[in-house]
């Protein structure tokens, strides 16, 4: 019967494995889910992760050891990793060069670095330079609301025809934090997109994910990215019970990735958003790591 | 073979956001998801289609919806009663009609008005009669509150005026770094994890500084998802014993009293 009251059950081998709390919640998406033990989900490519440190709290896993450990034991084969100090440092070239150094250092591999680059700073066309040809960076990842400019801003319709010249994916991060709950001291108004569909059309061969954008965008405004160009979404924000069921309805499935925003956020929910939804295995797949594969790959 | 049970409870959920054109069909399905994740009970309140300042005849229809849905799923959902304490009488009535004659085993109050005001005192003491806990939305919004939007700095005073009620803080403040201290000196007074991102730290700090035995897991779903606020307690760096506390173990300590008055054995 769908409503009789479950009881989540679990053998020793399933409770073992339940033991390390990060690990206890892939366990339970198993368990649960009715899988042989091994009948292995594929890995996890989780495309919105962050090293260093939130300017305002410590966070479990802003040691990059400790970070990579953790995304191990949950089943991520690769992370995309940018640096929190990309938000607020104005060195952005020491900025690249660490989280590169971060990356090599720890995962074997694991980690992939998305450089900052802030179009509003003198000579930013170094940093995307050094992105590309220092650091063999695959993307990098913006912030317009921490380097204070709007999208209709001719540098940065500048900084994505670069980009896609030199084959780079562009993550855009819409929002880093419910804009309710920020500091008083450091309020960052969500990135307005409504010149965005209209640039992705202007910009051949751009590739664009969009990071924490279910807060900020609309249905129409999604649907009206999506159609414009090769742009993803990732579930880090998405809400509402079911919500990865619910996007599929309004976004190609292979417009969705992975992500977490570790460590800001607990992994556990982009984790158990897969289990909330009712996914076939293509699509499971798809989201947990297809995707994203390919937006790689692509770079060639 | 040894097994391990989870048993988890979600103290705050809705009957909006969710598909289905009726609150039977609304409920079942909140159920499937929420089967999806092994939750085992539904503590659900607030209409189809709900109001900020209800009218007494709003707020009878919006609790008479959550009844037919509690009609459909009585093993599975607990109603809160949805009061506007604006209406002090008909609040009253209400409380008396859902919870004292009714199946509804708590009281729920939004922000039609400032919790720390004086009308709230005779739903509060009620409830209190009752052995119903009162659950009081709070947040502190940078961006500003509601006019009549709670703050957990409310949820304080009102709590200082009812020493023996039993409140629960929803969303603790959403600025639950604060939300946490403010509530701290009031044992009855419990932190409720819904509503906001499931950002990290969140029940490690609650289970700091007020003890895991005043932390109550709830999702605010359906305009949340059960997976992400989940998150903040299977994800949290605390111990299994206080895992299982703030999923199940401490609502139904607090309901154990109301349950017991109408016959339930848990």
């Amino acid at each position: 019967m769908t409503h009789e009251q479950p009881v989540v059950s679990f053998d020793r081998r399933d409770f073992l494995k339940m033991a390390g709390a990060a690990t206890g919640v892939a366990a339970m998406a198993a368990a649960r889910a009715g899988q042989a033990a091994d009948a292995t989900p594929p890995g996890l490519i989780d495309v919105n992760t962050y090293l260093s440190r939130w300017p305002l709290r410590r966070l479990r896993g802003d040691d990059t050891a400790e970070h990579v450990s953790m995304l191990r034991r949950q089943g991520v084969v690769q992370a995309w990793a940018g640096s929190f100090d990309g938000l607020l440092h104005r060195d952005i070239a020491t900025v690249n060069a660490r989280l590169a150094d971060e990356c090599r250092r720890h995962g074997d591999g694991l980690l992939v670095p998305f450089g900052s680059v802030n179009p509003k700073l003198p000579v930013w066309e170094n940093d995307l330079r050094q992105c590309v040809e220092e650091h063999r960076m695959p993307g990098i990842r913006l912030h317009p609301n921490y380097h204070g400019y709007k999208l209709d801003d001719p540098d940065f319709a500048k900084l994505l025809r670069l980009a896609a010249e030199r084959g780079l994916l562009v993550q855009l991060v819409l929002i880093m934090e419910d804009e309710r709950t920020m500091h008083p001291m450091l309020r960052a108004e969500p990135t307005d997109t409504k010149s965005l569909a209209g640039l992705v059309k202007k910009t051949p061969g751009l590739r664009l994910a969009l990071l924490n954008s279910q807060r900020v965008l609309r249905a129409q405004a999604m649907a009206d990215l999506v159609a414009a160009g090769d742009v993803c979404l990732d579930i880090a924000m998405l809400e509402g019970v079911g919500g990865i069921a619910s996007l599929l309805v309004k976004t190609p499935l292979n417009r969705v990735l992975f992500g977490s925003h570790t460590p800001m956020f607990y992994f556990e929910s982009a984790l158990l958003k897969l289990q909330e939804s009712p996914l076939s295995d293509e699509q499971a797949r798809a989201i947990r790591c297809d995707n994203a594969r390919r937006l790689l790959v692509k770079n060639g | 073979m040894a097994t391990f049970n989870l048993e988890i409870w979600d103290v705050h959920t809705h009957l909006f956001g969710v598909p289905g054109d009726t609150p039977e069909a609304r409920l079942g399905n909140l159920l499937e998801y929420a089967d999806r994740l092994g939750i085992a009970r539904l503590c659900v309140f607030m209409g189809m289609n709900f109001s900020y300042d209800p009218s007494p005849e709003a707020m009878r229809q919006e609790n008479d919806e959550v009844l037919r849905a509690l009609r459909r799923f009585p093993d599975r959902a607990f109603g809160f009663v949805y009061l506007n304490p604006r209406h002090t009488r008909a609040s009253l009535d209400e409380l008396n009609r859902c919870v004292r004659d009714g199946p509804m085993v708590g009281v729920k109050l939004w922000v039609a008005q400032h919790c720390n005001e004086p009308s709230l005192d005779p739903i509060v003491e009620r409830a209190t009669e009752l052995k119903a806990p009162v659950l009081q939305h709070a947040w502190w919004k940078i961006t500003g509150n509601l006019p009549g939007e709670s703050t957990p700095t409310d949820v304080a005073e009102l709590a200082a005026r009812h020493p023996r009620a039993t409140i629960i803080c929803a969303h603790t403040g959403g600025d639950w770094e604060r939300g946490i201290r403010a509530i701290r000196p009031h044992p009855r007074v419990y932190v409720e994890l819904s509503g906001g991102d499931p950002t990290a730290g969140f029940t490690e700090m609650a289970v700091r500084e007020v003890g895991a035995e005043r932390v109550l897991y709830g999702s605010d779903a359906g305009g949340r998802s059960f997976a992400s606020q989940l998150a903040k307690v299977l994800g949290a760096d605390i111990s299994d014993t206080a895992k299982r506390l703030i999923l199940a173990g401490n609502i139904k300590r607090i309901l154990q009293p109301i349950l017991r008055e109408k016959g339930i054995n848990l």
